[in-house]
């Protein structure tokens, strides 16, 4: 029979000197194969136009990476809030800047590299916004402040809700205990939105009736205008005021002047 | 009195050391070195000159140019600057490197002289001093000297009076604000009316006193009206019944003008439900009705009690109960 | 003769034959001054008031000093169309529309900034080398003055432009006044005309900022430079240097070249900061509004120490029968710095009460050899430091990732345990300094070659010094402790008994010192 002659050749050559590389690498295609073939279907299953399988395909990767602190079902614990009602903005926001999964406990999730791509940050957007009603990512005709924004009305909106925690020129700033809020340069404008809306960590919400919608794109076009501008004086040393200016008046205005004072004094040779 | 030594010096004043030639004392091909680059800074400076007229005249306002450290920079500007900077620079160390190279340094002493008048002219002093006073004779003029030094007093003490328009008495400035029963919570800006609905939980808003009709708003009232509008869950304050019925739905309003100096305390911290001065860091309680838990400042925030309207939007119940923004002598904290 | 003397010759006559001034140009331009870099840091400061008297009238020609409101339509897009003062208007034209006029306002503004730091320098110069003793107390006391204008010249200065930041420091000025008991609200109504913010208050400052104070200061430093003139310029010790001579270059030519050339180096490095980096950029600021503020609202940094020690002050007011006492705002923003600024005053008088040295000096001290002053220097030093750290805090927070709570606690810490322990280890490396100098007198220089001996000792070849170095370690004065016995020899009381016990401990205090050479350790050392 021809499976007893294999196993007779696979007995024959079961101490060979190649026998167990051969196995190696037998076993590591059979491995890689099987899961790209394996990935493959799921992927091939994203393709077809089922809402609920995206959910459940979101709900997967949330609780692969995010149910150990926020619940199996999202609904929270000590260490971590509830997501239930937060919406996919909400999502989008925290885990396409990198702030989730957050990397270590510490005061404040911070921006970094994100672990998800786009495409899994859709997936968990999509699961969380199952959960219950929240605010929603907004599309990119929502996003148009070049054309529904006003620079100047969104600098007087950026000074009074948000330069008092992000500083003049959005630069971030200093809250209390170790928290601060961070730096609004280089971020995108869905995201500038989304954290409006959704009010992340320590920031608060700021409502579609308090800042309208065409309120907070001309807020966004005032941040990146600001972003844009170059230092109309020179080095901007950090657009944090006069802290950085009295260091460098100390340092490069008298330090250098001190240098030519010493060299004034000296016998020459 | 602290005394000299009274043993002999240990080491005595060896005088001025020999002095030591330059270079360009002795060596002429050193002394044109010297002078040649002289010129040549007196060159730069010129060169500088040169730079900042060309860049003041010619160059275009709106030319951008990329340089290491500075990032973009406005090249008008910057040729200004350094052309300016360099004219000035390097004409002060022309002179300087002449100075020290070319020009005599031989050390000079001179003595100096005592401050202290010789006894004989101390004494003349004292002598004509005392004639003129004599002359005078205010000692023995008692009419004189009382009646000149009233005179002379209130003319002295009277100028304070043209200061007094420089400004209204307080009264009760300090003390109100335009916050009455039924004045609207607007938007700031925007001046719209807000309902609760308008608010969700978390959410904050900035808010001023909606203006009567015709009136304006000036920086003087923005100064003391500012309130900020908060939205919490009911059950996370930690209020008397007293305060609790200042607020509505969870929704509680504060004096925005810090307690400790006046800035605006616009700070919000979601999670921690604390308010912030960015100025000295004073830290709020939200749920405790804005009681100090950090910072310089003595006493929380005046609390404005708010209600609904008939038409639903939210409305001051009454102006607040004590003055706000920072302290001041005539004010009763208690 | 040539022409040239000829004509030089002729307008001297006509000059002298009106004023006499032959005698006293004579007599002026071969006078002598001594020459070390660290003279130079008053230069500074003299040469930064003048670029800022050029750069401010420069600037008064546009500037419109008026909280009238306009509405914006220059070129800068971002603020178009928003109400703003005048004075921020002006402001905003003459950053962008006047060429050079950013330029103008960066060398004003960053002139202002050298000037407070080359006279902090200037003063710590004075200080630790002792300058202000006699016959110069007066000079610095108006020194001490002369720091205390330019702070408030400096604060009214930067708050004209009416910005979103400089008016959140005049807010907080204007709470330092209505905190004053009794007559604070009258003061603060009268300044102000009305309530905050009105409409008078950057006119008002302007006449101040650009008449009464520059008047003010010219007086003052008329006279501050007179004093120097006539009371001519301390010297270090050294070779050749006395109590009763001055050795130096004279004023004509060497002088005037390396003074004159100081200005224009000043003045060019001045311009070449405001060249290249920006400073007060009021149109990112925004106009002030009271309803607005930034996150890190600071004064400029020599305000900065007065701001940390708002912050760090514990939240004390009192209640007195329907009145309100703010201690948080008093102590840290009035008592102590008048404490600091009238014991800096005070101080040439204090160290001669300690000493009882009521003898004229014009040689310097090395900081070393007056180990009690350092000391005393280095403890105000960091007691300023931690506070303008602490105005600095959230700042330092958001670089360095840290909790301005935790930088808060430190500060409120630090700055009673920090200063008395700079004062200690001061004191001892001042006098661990002396000892190092004695070893150096009487032992020589250590050359780091060996020589083993015949018999086996290996020794260190010491070199010793030059009669210059030697006369500079040892021609210091030491302070000796004051005999205030408490009875005289006849047993009398002597009056002021606790005044005097005090007196008599500090003048101990500060006659600690490693003991001079003297004449017998030299001969001892030459029997080894």
């Amino acid at each position: 029979m021809k499976s007893l002659k294999t196993l007779k050749v696979l007995s024959r050559y079961r101490r060979h000197r190649f026998a167990a590389p051969v196995l190696l690498l037998f076993a590591l295609f059979t491995l890689g194969t099987t899961f790209s073939v394996a990935n493959e279907n799921a992927k091939t299953s994203v393709n077809t136009f089922d809402r609920s399988a995206l959910i459940e395909e979101g709900k997967q990767i949330f609780q692969r990476g995010c149910a150990s602190c926020h619940g199996i079902n999202a609904e929270g614990g000590d260490i971590a809030p509830s997501l239930i009602g937060v919406g996919a903005a909400s999502v989008d926001f925290q885990v396409a800047t990198g702030r989730m999964p957050m990397a270590d406990m510490g005061v404040q999730a911070g921006r970094k590299t994100p672990v998800y791509n786009a495409h899994e940050t859709a997936l968990l957007a999509l699961y969380v916004a199952s959960l219950a009603p929240g605010p929603a990512i907004p599309g990119d005709e929502l996003l148009n402040y070049e054309r529904d924004g006003s620079i100047a009305e969104g600098g007087e909106l950026f000074r009074t809700n948000c330069a008092m925690c992000h500083n003049f020129a959005a630069q971030g700033g200093a809250l209390s205990q170790g928290k601060y809020a961070p730096t609004l340069m280089g971020v995108d404008a869905r995201h500038i939105y989304e954290s409006m809306t959704t009010g992340p960590q320590s920031m608060p919400v700021f409502s579609d009736k308090t800042i309208t919608p065409a309120e907070k794109l001309s807020i966004i076009k005032w941040i990146k205008s600001a972003e844009s501008q170059p230092s109309l004086g020179g080095a901007a040393l950090g657009r944090v005021g006069p802290v950085t200016e009295g260091l460098l008046s100390w340092v490069l205005g008298l330090g250098l002047l001190i240098g030519v004072a010493v060299w004034l004094a000296a016998k020459a040779r | 009195m602290s005394e000299e030594s009274k043993e002999l010096a240990a080491i005595s004043n060896p005088g001025l050391p020999p002095h030591v030639h330059r270079q360009a004392d002795s060596d002429p091909k050193a002394e044109k070195k010297a002078e040649r680059q002289v010129a040549i800074l007196f060159t730069l400076s010129s060169l500088g000159t040169l730079l900042l007229i060309y860049s003041y005249t010619f160059m275009s306002k709106d030319l951008f140019f990329f340089f290491p450290v500075l990032g973009n920079t406005n090249a008008k500007q910057f040729g200004i600057g350094m052309g300016l900077a360099i004219s000035l620079f390097f004409i002060g160390a022309a002179a300087i490197h002449w100075a020290k190279t070319l020009m005599p340094d031989n050390e000079v002493v001179i003595q100096r002289h005592e401050f202290r008048s010789p006894d004989n002219e101390r004494k003349d002093f004292i002598a004509t001093v005392k004639e003129g006073a004599a002359a005078a004779a205010l000692g023995r003029r008692s009419l004189i000297k009382r009646s000149m030094g009233a005179s002379l007093g209130l003319l002295a003490v009277s100028p304070i009076l043209f200061l007094r328009d420089l400004g209204p008495l307080p009264g009760k400035e300090l003390e109100k604000t335009s916050w009455k029963a039924g004045t609207r919570l607007v938007t700031d800006p925007g001046d719209r009316p807000i309902k609760p609905a308008d608010l969700e939980v978390g959410a904050v808003a900035q808010v001023l006193p909606e203006l009567s009709h015709g009136k304006e708003r000036h920086l003087s009232d923005i100064a003391k009206d500012a309130v900020l509008l908060i939205r919490i869950r009911p059950e996370e304050f930690q209020l008397d019944a007293e305060r609790m019925a200042m607020t509505h739905e969870g929704i509680i309003a504060f004096s925005k003008i810090c307690t400790h100096m006046g800035c605006a305390v616009a700070l919000y911290e979601q999670q921690t439900k604390h308010l912030l001065c960015p100025c000295h860091q004073s830290t709020f309680d939200v749920t405790r009705a804005a009681k100090v838990i950090f910072g310089p400042s003595a006493r929380p925030l005046p609390q404005l009690a708010i209600a609904l309207d008939s038409e639903g939007y939210l409305v001051a119940q009454k102006p607040f109960s004590e003055p706000v923004g920072p302290s001041f002598w005539e004010r009763n904290s208690q | 003769m040539s022409a040239r003397e000829r004509i030089a010759g002729s307008v001297a006559n006509y000059v002298d034959e009106r004023t006499g001034a032959a005698a006293w140009m004579k007599k002026n331009l071969t006078k002598i001054f001594p020459d070390h870099w660290s003279f130079l840091l008053g230069e500074v400061v003299l040469y930064s008031f003048i670029i800022l008297l050029l750069s401010g009238t420069f600037l008064t020609f546009w500037f419109d000093p008026s909280q009238r409101e306009v509405i914006y339509n220059g070129s800068y897009e971002p603020l178009e169309g928003l109400k703003m003062s005048a004075a921020y208007a002006s402001t905003l034209h003459i950053s962008f529309e006047i060429r050079g006029g950013l330029l103008m306002r960066q060398i004003h503004h960053w002139a202002a900034l050298i000037f407070m730091s080359a006279m902090v320098a200037h003063l710590l110069r004075v200080f630790f080398t002792g300058a202000f003793r006699k016959p110069r107390e007066f000079n610095w006391i108006i020194g001490v003055i002369l720091l205390t204008l330019g702070i408030v010249e400096g604060f009214i200065g930067y708050s004209l432009p009416d910005d979103l930041l400089s008016g959140t420091g005049v807010r907080i000025a204007h709470a330092i006044i209505l905190a004053l008991p009794v007559v604070g609200t009258y003061l603060a109504f009268f300044i102000f005309g009305g309530a905050f913010p009105g409409e008078l208050f950057i006119p008002r400052i302007f006449t101040a900022h650009v008449l009464i104070l520059p008047a003010l200061f010219l007086a003052l430093i008329t006279v501050h430079l007179m004093l120097v003139w006539y009371q001519k310029h301390t010297q270090y010790p050294g070779p050749g240097r006395t109590e009763k001579n001055v050795v130096g270059y004279p004023l004509m030519p060497v002088y005037m070249a390396k003074a004159g050339g100081f200005f224009f180096i000043v003045f060019g490095v001045t311009a070449f900061l405001s060249a290249v980096a920006s400073i007060n950029p009021i149109w990112l600021y925004g106009p002030y509004t009271p309803g607005q503020i930034t996150a890190g609202s600071q004064p400029d940094w020599y305000m900065g120490w007065l701001d940390g020690l708002v912050r760090m002050s514990p939240p004390w007011e009192t209640y007195v029968l329907g009145h309100t006492i703010s201690w948080n705002i008093l102590i840290p923003g009035l008592i102590i710095p008048g404490i600091m600024f009238t014991g800096m005053a005070l101080y040439p008088f204090i160290e001669s009460w300690i000493t009882g040295d009521k003898r004229e000096h014009h040689l310097l001290d090395r900081p070393r050899n007056a180990a009690n002053r350092t000391a005393i220097g280095a403890m105000a030093l960091t007691f300023t430091l931690i506070a303008l750290i602490n105005g600095g805090n959230d700042i330092i927070a958001t670089h360095f990732s840290l909790s301005i709570n935790q930088i808060m606690w430190f500060s409120r810490i630090g700055i009673i345990l920090l200063p008395p322990l700079a004062f200690v280890i001061t004191k001892r490396i001042c006098i661990s300094l002396q000892r190092a100098d004695r070893q150096l007198v009487l032992h020589g220089r250590e050359t780091g070659r060996l020589v083993r001996l015949p018999h086996g000792e290996f020794v260190e070849i010491h070199e010793p010094i030059s009669p210059e170095k030697k006369w500079l370690l040892t021609q210091h004065e030491q302070d000796i402790p004051l005999t205030l016995e408490a009875t005289d020899a006849r047993g009398v009381r002597r009056p002021g008994g606790l005044k005097n016990k005090l007196r008599k401990r500090m003048s101990a205090a500060n006659a600690e010192a490693a003991p001079k050479v003297t004449a017998q350790d030299l001969k001892e050392i030459e029997h080894h």
